[in-house]
């Protein structure tokens, strides 16, 4: 399972860090989303992988798994979900008001020369 | 419990609420609302900074004790940085009130949720805490950044946002890592952990600390990553880039506050982790924000390589780490935010009355307001650019001062002084081209739309008078903040206060 989820995280990053270097709004905001989830998954992991253990103290729990990163990885989301949305507004009113969608308005000014 | 220390977070978390509706109902009020609430905060951040004078003092929200609850800690440091931001959001605001505001939907609002952002970082104990703030100063930083729209504005924002959100995720990557191998989040508690961490896990302990300064670096826009700067600030409305004056000194903060009390003289095998490299970085920061001084096209990029550059003066000190070098830093660092503040809200007055020429640094013709404009740019200059008798001299002076000692001192002098000669010919260039050359022009620039409001000449006049009285003051400035650098560089002050408040270790 560590090896699953390991190559998840990476996997999640690079396309994340590809899609981040993009030139259009769209493949970067999408990249940006995939950067969150690796994160995401990443702190799950911190508190180390462990199968059908109790979060909270009960009589019948033969082992703990450390609820603190669960907790975090629900802020993260919530979060990361909020910010996702802040940028797809901003990047379609930038689009709109300077009709290009490029991050650095490269196309736009190439029209202008 | 001492109530007061939540109070800068809470006051602004009740009045942004309250000024979205009242924004939409009346503006007036709302304008008064909002600046009665900046001046609240004066006079509650003075009164915490007395009550820091008896050592760190803490409040632990629902009663949770450290280090499982969240704790707000405030000692002279958080105090002195909530001080400053009260001070420049009261003055900022003036300015926005005579007419920024109104350019676009819930500035008082947004304006409100930065301060409780930036009031929430200067005062959290605890990691995790530190990045849910660090959110809520970025979300309002966003609404102000774009505030009044159009075409230039949103396409920097969306760089700006794209930026933090990258610095974000390494944020949470980072707690992640430092969490992994420490299991705490408290800062103070992680400062006794530090030392006991095995040899085996002390790779991803520093990756995590050495990340942490990463996204540290890109707020207080350290080299590499400062690139976001330059076109954020000048593409920002004047009121908020003036504010953003300050978002950079978060970062700064953040810096001295984890890389003393976590990773300092205690921290066995991760001691002053992070000088080796922060004082280069620091060092290229300091000169390449000079060289963007004199390369700039435009007033208002000349203003935000001026604040690379200074930032680059503060985090050098800073990257010292020595209580004498931190104490000029601190010095620095107020002088810094509010002279800064002054030339952008200087550089819209000039855009605003040159038309078309905008903040070019072009030959026009005569302008509104030059002679007074001028004055006033020639006293922001020469207190940015660190000549004497203004205290950017007295700040450079204590730095240089506190790096003889060191084993720096040559590279720390080397740097400090030749930008600060690359410094002086960018501002003189500037000013004489855009006051003096002008009366040899035809015709005069009659701008359309100037305001006649004489709030943004108090605004200027109140920033550059707090120049001048951190210069008349400075020995009594200087004396509370080498206390401020003491309290910090004893680190147990801060933990026993956290970690033991019954007493015991």
């Amino acid at each position: 399972m560590e090896a699953l989820v390991a190559s998840a995280v990476g996997v999640l990053t690079a396309a994340g860090i590809y899609l981040l270097l993009r030139g259009r709004t769209f493949p970067v905001v999408l990249g940006l989303a995939l950067l969150s989830y690796a994160t995401n998954i990443f702190l799950f992991a911190i508190g180390r992988l462990k199968i059908n253990q109790a979060p909270i103290l009960s009589d019948t729990a033969l082992g703990y798994t450390d609820p603190l990163p669960q907790a975090l990885v629900l802020t993260a989301i919530v979060i990361s979900f909020a910010m996702t949305a802040v940028i797809v507004v901003m990047s379609l009113r930038s689009y709109l008001e300077s009709g290009s969608d490029h991050v650095d308005g490269a196309q736009q000014n190439k029209e202008e020369a | 419990m001492n109530h007061w220390l939540i109070m800068p977070i809470v006051l602004p978390a009740v009045l942004g609420p309250l000024l979205i509706m009242l924004g939409c109902i009346d503006h007036v009020l709302a304008r008064i609302l909002s600046l009665a609430g900046c001046v609240a905060l004066i006079a509650i951040s003075v009164g915490l900074l007395q009550q820091a004078d008896s050592g760190p003092q803490t409040y632990a929200l629902s009663a949770w004790v450290a280090p499982f609850g969240i704790l707000l800690v405030l000692d002279r440091l958080s105090a002195v940085m909530l001080v400053l931001t009260a001070v420049l959001a009261t003055v900022v605001l003036l300015y926005a009130m005579a007419g920024w505001d109104r350019r676009g939907r819930h500035f008082h609002a947004l304006y409100q949720f930065q301060l409780m952002g930036i009031n929430g970082a200067f005062l959290t104990g605890d990691f995790f805490n530190l990045f849910v703030f660090f959110e809520i100063l970025l979300i309002a930083s966003y609404g102000l950044m774009v505030h009044g729209g159009g075409a230039d504005r949103l396409r920097a924002g969306v760089q700006y946002v794209i930026v933090n959100l990258v610095g974000s995720t390494l944020f949470l990557i980072a707690v992640g890592l430092i969490y992994s191998v420490t299991g705490t989040l408290n800062m103070a508690d992680l400062a006794l952990k530090v030392p006991q961490v095995s040899s085996d896990d002390l790779a991803l302990l520093q990756v995590g600390a050495l990340l942490l300064l990463l996204v540290f670096g890109v707020k207080a826009a350290l080299v590499p990553v400062h690139f976001w700067l330059p076109d954020t600030y000048a593409q920002a409305p004047a009121p908020t880039a003036a504010l953003f004056a300050i978002l950079t000194k978060v970062g700064a903060y953040c810096i001295l506050r984890l890389y003393v009390l976590a990773f300092g003289a205690q921290a066995g095998a991760s001691a002053w982790l992070a000088q080796e490299w922060l004082l280069p970085a620091a060092m290229v920061s300091l000169t390449l924000g000079l060289v963007g001084v004199l390369a700039a096209k435009r007033l208002g990029q000349l203003a935000s390589f001026s604040v690379i550059g200074s930032m680059g003066t503060v985090l050098t000190a800073i990257a010292l780490f020595t209580p004498t070098a931190t104490a000029a830093a601190l010095y620095y660092m107020l002088h810094s935010t509010l002279a800064a503040a002054a030339l952008f809200l200087l550089t819209d007055l000039v855009r605003e009355r040159r038309g078309h020429h905008s903040d070019a640094l072009t030959v026009a013709p005569v302008f509104a307001h030059r002679s007074l404009l001028a004055a006033a740019f020639f006293v922001a200059a020469i207190a940015m650019a660190g000549l004497p008798p203004l205290s950017g001299f007295l700040g450079k002076l204590l730095i240089l001062q506190s790096a003889w000692p060191t084993p720096y001192a040559f590279d720390v002098y080397l740097a400090v002084l030749a930008t600060a000669l690359l410094g002086i010919i960018g501002f003189v260039r500037a000013g004489s081209t855009l006051f003096w050359k002008s009366t040899a022009q035809q015709g005069r620039i009659e701008a359309e739309g100037v305001s006649h409001s004489v709030l943004p000449w108090v605004a200027v006049g109140l920033l550059l008078s707090g120049i001048v009285a951190l210069t008349v003051g400075a020995g009594g400035v200087h004396d509370y903040l080498s206390q401020t650098a003491q309290q910090l560089y004893q680190p147990q002050l801060y933990i026993n206060a956290v970690l033991f408040p019954q007493g015991g270790q």
